[in-house]
């Protein structure tokens, strides 16, 4: 009976790739949807994976993120190093600045100070040149992305002199970064030379960097960090759950995408939903005699999940697959660097297909279960 | 007269194919409830061909419905082959149609996307069998009704008659032993709705099968081997012949 299920679907070849459209439709936006909101918020997380080797961040107490932060007295770093279990702790510089390219342009960028000494607040790989460029005179290095924002005409950016903040600036190296929510221009240099690059108060020692010793926990030397400072300590993780979620609760993306992710469910609703009664309504007749004939509500019900069965299979599969498309189409795509599909959420999707073909499934079936059999004769 | 008592003595002999007792049915109509068969007392016998005849309205439908097992009457108790059959459980009156009753419809109700030969092996699929063997003996059965050769058109592609013939093949491809029909020729022309009876009393009728039709059809009376008329819900007329005046 299921293979008589399965072609009486597939016999109506409108309705079923009406159906099969419609979970695809639906999958892919899903899919999509969700693949973008999850990479775009871990971005809020990427000023922290792009420093590996941290295993702690102290900061004032007021910050928040990588970004939003206020900066402490430099005696801080003294404060930190004096903690037992602090392996090593490396002043770290974060901070807005202007940049007049050679071509004129002003574009904002972030400056990011990193340890003279360890050079530890760099990413781990290079794009071209290496860390070692930095301990030339008013070296800086940029991010990757960075470079396709401020030299669009695909010019090599190795060798341009900037201007920021009226200082000079020579471009020595790109760095292999995961980019920032908003995608600006970062300039990696020496924690010294970011000092004179950034100007202003007394205090500009963003963070401290720390390691801890071997046989030491992140957690416990946190709430030993704070303890005997009085500055707030994270660990990498939470440091960087704290960037993801500065940008839920600050920004409109988790509802805009939630909305979307929301018409993608009601669409496939609405499309399944009409062709899938349509095509039991057209088949009502055939349904009855079935019923007739001496087939039980039991075997009827198998035949429909079965036919939602094919469809989920046949829809969700070509969802996922132009999800992949999409993905791997925009991977030369800057705004896109990086972007992977978490494993949990086509796992979503295929629940959400399963909500939507349970549903409309189970709607378009209380009509054959209703339909009694003698009114086949009718 | 030596006839009417050979028949009568097989009657006595053998069990009736359906045998109702005090049948009545009421439909609800708003407010009022309408009766429409009057506590019919009837038996069917296998091994003929029994037509009901009655004008529209009269309750055909709703008699043989209920007869077939698939209309509850109001009142009153239908056995089929000795089977009490409104005294089943659901799953069990479904199962006992599969396997014991062959349906006719007057618009063939065939599943428009498989072919000839899967849609008259429906009810063998439908009982378990394997596909490819259920498919054999629809094939088997479509050229004893003469329409073997059309055995893998879609519905599509086959006139009303050829159609009916399909049906006709769902019917008895099970070798059910009771075949019931409404009104199976009333969507084709007159020679092919003669043609379609014609095939119906020699393929459907055997020695242990009944065979019911519902028909409005007065050119092909003379194939019944009894005819039944109702009115307004009561069995008027019992005999092998129509009566006078109709
Ligand atoms: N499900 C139902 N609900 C309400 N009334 C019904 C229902 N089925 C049949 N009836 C009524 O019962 C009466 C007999 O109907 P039935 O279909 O048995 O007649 P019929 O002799 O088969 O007529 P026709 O020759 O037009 O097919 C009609 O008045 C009809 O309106
Ligand atoms: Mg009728």
């Amino acid at each position: 009976m299921i293979w008589i299920a399965i072609r009486m679907l597939t016999g109506d070849a409108q309705k079923f790739y009406g159906l099969v459209f419609g979970i695809a439709f639906s999958t892919l936006l899903i899919t999509q949807q969700l693949t973008i909101f999850v990479n775009l918020i871990e971005r809020g997380a990427s000023g922290t994976y792009n420093v590996s080797s941290a295993d702690v961040w102290v900061m004032d107490p007021v910050s928040r993120t990588t970004d939003v932060n206020f900066p402490m007295p430099s005696t801080a770093l003294d404060k930190v190093r004096s903690v037992e279990g602090v392996e090593w702790a490396v002043p770290h510089l974060r901070a807005g600045a202007s940049v007049r390219t050679g071509e004129g342009d002003l574009e904002g960028v972030s400056v990011i100070g990193v340890d003279d000494a360890t050079l530890i607040g760099l990413p781990k790989r290079m794009v071209e040149g290496s860390a070692d460029v930095l301990s030339q005179p008013d070296s800086v290095i940029i991010d990757d992305v960075g470079v396709t924002r401020m030299f669009e005409d695909g010019t090599s950016p190795i060798g341009e002199r900037l201007e920021l903040n009226d200082q000079r600036a020579i471009i020595r190296g790109i760095a292999d970064a995961i980019p920032s929510f908003t995608s600006q221009v970062t300039l990696y240099t020496k924690y010294s030379q970011a000092l004179r690059y950034v100007p202003g108060t007394r205090n500009r020692l963003s963070f401290v960097l720390v390691g801890a010793e071997h046989g030491i926990s992140p957690q416990d030397l946190t709430r030993r960090i704070e303890q005997q400072t009085g500055l707030r300590a994270r660990t990498r993780d939470e440091f960087a759950q704290d960037g993801v979620d500065f940008i839920i609760q600050n920004t409109g993306i988790p509802l805009n995408f939630g909305i979307t992710v929301m018409l993608g469910f009601i669409v496939g609703v609405a499309i399944v939903g009409l062709t899938f009664s349509l095509f039991i309504r057209d088949n009502i007749k055939q349904f009855g005699a079935l019923k007739a004939i001496g087939v039980t509500n039991g075997k009827i019900r198998r035949m429909v999940a079965a036919q939602a069965g094919l469809v989920g299979l046949i829809g969700y599969g070509l969802g996922v697959l132009g999800t992949v498309l999409f993905i791997w189409g925009f991977s030369g795509n800057p705004t896109f660097k990086g972007f992977y599909i978490p494993w949990q959420i086509p796992l979503i999707s295929m629940a959400a297909v399963f909500v939507i073909l349970a549903l409309t499934g189970w709607l378009a079936l209380r009509n054959v279960l209703k339909t009694e059999p003698a009114s086949v004769f009718r | 007269m030596a006839e009417t008592m050979d028949q009568h003595k097989r009657t006595e002999a053998t069990q009736a194919a359906i045998c109702s007792r005090g049948v009545t049915r009421d439909f609800k109509a708003g407010q009022q409830t309408i009766t429409v068969l009057h506590g019919i007392d009837v038996d069917i016998r296998a091994g003929e061909l029994t037509y009901v005849v009655g004008e529209s309205g009269s309750g055909k439908t709703t008699l043989i419905s209920i007869m077939c097992g698939i209309l509850w009457p109001t009142e009153g108790e239908v056995k089929v082959f000795g089977t009490d059959i409104y005294d089943l459980s659901d799953t069990e009156l479904v199962e006992f149609r599969l396997n014991n009753i062959g349906f006719i419809f007057q618009q063939y109700n065939l599943i428009p996307s498989i072919d000839a030969a899967n849609n008259a092996a429906v009810p063998l699929i439908a009982q378990g069998m394997d596909r490819l063997e259920a498919r054999e003996k629809a094939v088997a059965m479509l050229e004893k009704l003469n329409i073997g050769d059309q055995a893998d058109k879609l519905p599509s592609q086959l006139s009303g008659g050829q159609q009916q013939r399909v049906a006709i093949a769902r019917a008895l491809v099970h070798e059910p032993r009771l075949v019931v029909c409404d009104e199976p020729t009333a969507a084709l022309d007159a020679a092919s709705g003669r043609k379609v009876m014609d095939l119906l009393r020699e393929v459907a009728v055997a020695e242990d099968r009944a065979c019911i039709i519902v028909t409005h059809d007065n050119r092909v009376f003379d194939l019944a081997d009894r005819i039944l008329v109702l009115e307004d819900g009561r069995i008027t007329h019992d005999g092998a012949e129509m009566p006078e005046g109709h």
